[in-house]
């Protein structure tokens, strides 16, 4: 066997760290991606949703003759006709939680507006949408409820008659001693605080295209989601098929945020259809559909009180947290606002802590992950009675905060409230935001803006979350993920992955740390994902944990093959003093080498095996996470409100997160600038608003204000490490992390405009119209 | 009760039975498998079905197929030249990160390329008011704006 110094591509370079562009980008810019509406399958049928346009009503009758005798039309379903498929399934559990039984089109009662009634087919989505017209429900409309605190009410109507007073579950925790801590408070402040209902809005909206193959008896399903395993694990159960006969794909998605972090009714209807009519079946949601029935996020009514000492010292928080489900369970709605819970401290050494939550039944579309999930209400709820408690001290907010820290060197630090925050160094990112924005020189500006008459307010957060989900006995599912790294008879690497990226970047990050590991150059690796019949089983993306939790398992998966790698080398070299790096096996004493290439076809070639060695070059790991990561961070946003029109101007917007080891800064950035634009979404424009009707009034882009580029603002990053001690490549997890800094502190910037009027609060969003009222009523009655 | 329509699309004549009520995209789309543009609303407010017509950027949900009898139609698909070299605006959004999740991005080409031809130094200002009419949920625009000040830089050149 010959030795060899010509490896086939080698690198001695990392690029872990750098600014690499994406390599998944060739196909996005040349309009050559392929998303679901992209799949066209021969002979395929088109389906139209029948939807009811009432928030609550009895489905008396469904007249379908007008539309079967439509020109095109196939087949037209009812609730009727899918009784027996199985019901759309909660993953999340809590004592004694109330679980309706989720129909995939509703049989005899309509709960939220956009329910589906009925499904159409049709030979295309023109005749389809048409024959959808056709159908005539006769309904007899009951009384909707769509506020939580309204559906408490006695003698609110009861969204499922069953439970009349619309309480799906009560969960409560508490830790310390939180009534002592306020029994000897020298200070409390108290307020409600709302996290209104937001729409995800994906620029790709859902779709499915199902194809049964009556030979095979398989099932092939092309569906946009976050969770390709999950959704065809959960599918089977509902369609009644053996899991391996269910062949699912996430293709291009265009965008989750949580919302695809699911399985959709309609997933499950699309495919009973194909399995009825034996042909492929396609179904798109349109915008509105989308608004209506793809779930939403937040939707929390919170009651904080903090307990405090004179010198700001926070002993103790209470929290009622009356969350607005919906009308049902969609994956985890239960949970999301547990997590709320977990998040109450923030980043304080608070030791007493009492919540109660409340899920409360409603006749709107689910609640359940949206970017964040449930860590977005908790923040911005301690990060407003932050600023609260700072104002009745009349300390500065800073320093409230900064007396109020965990300290760095009380890592691992164990929470009131179960968790075990993993590392970190609060001060650090509060300091280097207060420098960066020029914190003492913006408090001067302040005045002299204030003797001019102007509403100039400075705002800040410094902001915990749990990420990296999780470890699996803390996870409705597995918490784990897994993955496959292959070298292929010619040394090319193909990484396989359970993760199933959609924006984040990953085929880029994960070639990245493979190519290091292996010392090849990153063109040499390929990233596959979201096919369960090419990778193995995977949990998804989500909870910020494709490279934390994902990437670990690259990455042990990495280490596995670079042990068999050397192994073959020592056979190779003859010798058992040898290692493996930059891509070639070297014997330690005589220098000789053998090149990974090599390796790989002999490997296959099996001509001679190494000892206990079998044929072939792969790994496959799975990786369970000991802990969650808790990266952190301090935002500052600087505005001015026009007291005329109640416009809000950013002056400045100033971010240092702390996210752990950065792979690559470029992605980074990305992720961090796209969470601050939702953040700030929710702040100032996003809401979702139902009517007492039970319509949901905001239902279009028309209605729905999105961030734009020109209303959002510059965004300054910078960055603190304090690398993660829970996995071994020291990553914390970033998609989350911007949605959650900033919207306290957008917030808590505007109240701070207003604060010398005697303004304390002010619930999202903060629109000019509301802001003008509050200048209007408050001018005159000025504090300062 | 087709119409006939006669349309240039990336460089190619083609004659096309269509539905009077068909929209540009879907004819786009489903007649012709050009699926790089989007469907995002089909309200006009998403931009992510822009596409040029006659030179002009347009949102090709707000505008029927037989309406472009006649045009001279590019999408996402011809922006690149025959032998695959990028237009700068497509070198740009990947250079700068102007894009994760890809769905926005063609109409943000076509809207970047038509930014640049009417303003071929534009301000950081005009580049947001620019993209007004195209939302993307993923990457806060700052990327974006990035790659339009740098394509612009390149074109210029």
């Amino acid at each position: 066997m010959a030795t060899t110094t010509t490896p086939t591509t080698t690198k001695t370079e990392k690029y872990v760290g750098q600014r690499l562009r994406r390599r998944e980008d060739p196909r996005f810019i040349t309009g050559t991606a392929t998303y679901v509406e992209d799949i066209k399958l021969p002979g395929a049928y088109y389906a139209g949703m029948v939807r009811s346009p009432h928030g609550a009503a009895k489905i008396r009758s469904i007249d379908v003759s007008k539309a079967l005798a439509r020109p095109g039309v196939i087949a037209v379903y009812t609730g009727q006709d899918t009784k027996n498929v199985g019901g759309v399934i909660c993953g999340a559990d809590l004592p004694g939680l109330r679980k309706p039984h989720h129909y995939i089109l509703a049989v005899d009662r309509v709960y939220f507006p956009g329910h589906p009634v009925a499904v159409v087919v049709a030979t295309d989505k023109y005749i389809a949408a048409d024959a959808a017209d056709d159908i005539e429900v006769d309904y007899e409309v009951t009384q909707a409820v769509t506020h939580p605190e309204k559906a408490l009410a006695p003698g609110a109507p009861a969204v499922h008659p069953e439970w009349p007073d619309n309480t799906a579950f009560v969960f409560h925790q508490v830790g310390g001693d939180p009534d002592k801590a306020f029994a000897e408070a020298e200070v409390i402040v108290k307020q409600r605080i709302t996290s209104q209902r937001l729409v995800a809005n994906p620029m790709e909206t859902r779709g499915v295209v199902a194809d049964w193959r009556a030979a095979d008896r398989t099932l092939h399903i092309h569906t946009s989601t976050q969770i390709p395993h999950l959704a065809r694990t959960l599918l089977s159960i509902m369609l009644g098929l053996e899991e391996n006969r269910v062949h699912l794909v996430a293709p291009m998605v265009g965008g989750g945020f949580g919302c695809k972090l699911n399985v959709y009714a309609e997933e499950a209807i699309v495919a009973f259809v194909s399995m009825k009519l034996n042909k492929p079946v396609k179904w798109i949601e349109t915008r509105r559909e989308n608004f209506m029935t793809t779930i939403q996020g937040r939707g929390h009514v919170d009651y904080y009180e903090l307990a405090a000492k004179k010198d700001g010292t926070v002993t103790g928080i209470k929290l009622k947290l009356i969350q607005d489900l919906g009308a049902y369970h969609q994956l985890l709605t239960p949970a999301i606002p547990t997590l709320s819970v977990l998040m109450m401290p923030g980043l304080y050494n608070v030791r007493n802590i009492k919540a109660e939550v409340v899920g409360v039944f409603t006749n709107c579309v689910p609640t359940d992950a949206y970017r964040g999930a449930g860590r977005p209400e908790a923040t911005h709820g301690i990060e407003r009675m932050m600023d609260i408690l700072a104002a009745e001290l009349k300390m500065d907010p800073a320093e409230l905060r900064r007396k109020n820290f965990v300290g760095k060197d009380q890592f691992p630090f164990a929470t009131a409230t179960g968790l075990n925050y993993d590392s970190g160094d609060y001060a650090a990112t509060l300091d280097k935001a207060m420098q960066i924005s020029d914190y003492a020189g913006l408090r001067k500006q302040q005045v002299e803006a204030r003797k001019q008459g102007r509403l100039m307010g400075i705002g800040l957060s410094t902001y915990g979350e749990i990420c990296a989900m999780g470890p699996s006995p803390a996870t409705p599912a597995g918490g784990w993920e897994s993955a496959t790294v292959r070298i292929e008879p010619s040394g090319k690497v193909t990484v396989l992955t359970g993760i199933s990226p959609h924006g984040q970047g990953e085929e880029t990050t994960f070639a990245q740390i493979a190519a290091d590991e292996l010392g090849v150059h990153v063109d040499d690796i390929t990233v596959i994902h979201g096919d369960t019949a090419i990778v193995q089983y995977g949990i998804g993306t989500f909870g910020s944990r494709g490279t934390a939790v994902g990437g670990t398992a690259v990455y042990i998966a990495l280490q596995d093959l670079k042990d068999k790698i050397t192994r073959w080398g020592a056979m190779f070299l003859n010798s058992e003093d040898v290692h493996f790096a930059g891509g070639v096996v070297t014997d330690n004493k005589t220098g000789q080498t053998v090149a990974l290439g090599t390796i790989a076809a002999a490997a296959y070639r099996a001509m001679k095996l190494p000892p206990g060695m079998d044929p072939g070059l792969m790994a496959t790991k799975f990786f369970e996470p000991s802990n969650f990561t808790y990266p952190f961070g301090a935002h500052i946003v600087v505005s001015e409100i026009d007291p005329a029109t109640g416009q809000i101007e950013i002056r400045r917007y100033v971010a240092v997160d702390d996210i752990g080891n950065i792979l690559n800064p470029l992605i980074v950035d990305g992720q961090l600038h796209g969470g601050v634009a939702q953040g700030l979404g929710q702040a100032l424009w996003e809401n979702a608003v139902y009517d007492d009707n039970g319509q949901l009034i905001t239902g279009e882009f028309m209605d729905y204000a999105m961030p734009k580029a020109s209303t959002m603002p510059w965004i300054e990053s910078a960055h603190t490490c304090t690398p993660s001690p829970v996995n071994p490549l020291g990553v914390k997890g970033v998609g989350e992390a911007g949605t959650i800094g900033s919207t306290p502190a957008m917030v808590n910037s505007v109240v701070d405009a207003l604060s010398h009027l005697g303004v304390r609060h002010i619930d999202m969003p903060l629109t000019p119209e509301k802001i003008w009222k509050l200048v209007s009523t408050h001018a005159g009655s000025q504090a300062a | 009760m087709t119409r006939s329509i006669t349309v240039t699309i990336n460089g190619i004549t083609q004659t096309h039975e269509v539905e009077p009520r068909l929209l540009l995209i879907h004819f786009l789309r489903e007649t012709l498998s050009l699926t790089g543009s989007h469907v995002g609303c089909e309200t006009s407010i998403c931009g992510t079905c822009t596409v040029e017509v006659n030179g002009k950027a347009i949102k090709s949900c707000s505008m029927f197929a037989v309406q472009a009898n006649g045009a001279n139609i590019l999408t996402v698909e011809g922006l690149a030249e025959a032998g695959g070299k990028l237009h700068a605006v497509q070198e740009a959004f990947w250079n700068e990160h102007g894009l994760q999740c890809g769905f926005c991005t063609p109409g943000m080409l076509m809207i970047t390329k038509q930014i640049i031809e009417r303003n071929p130094d534009p301000t950081d200002t005009e580049i947001r008011e620019g993209l007004d009419g195209n939302l993307c949920r993923c990457t806060g625009y700052q990327h974006i704006v990035n790659a339009v000040r740098s394509a612009a830089k390149v074109m210029r050149a």
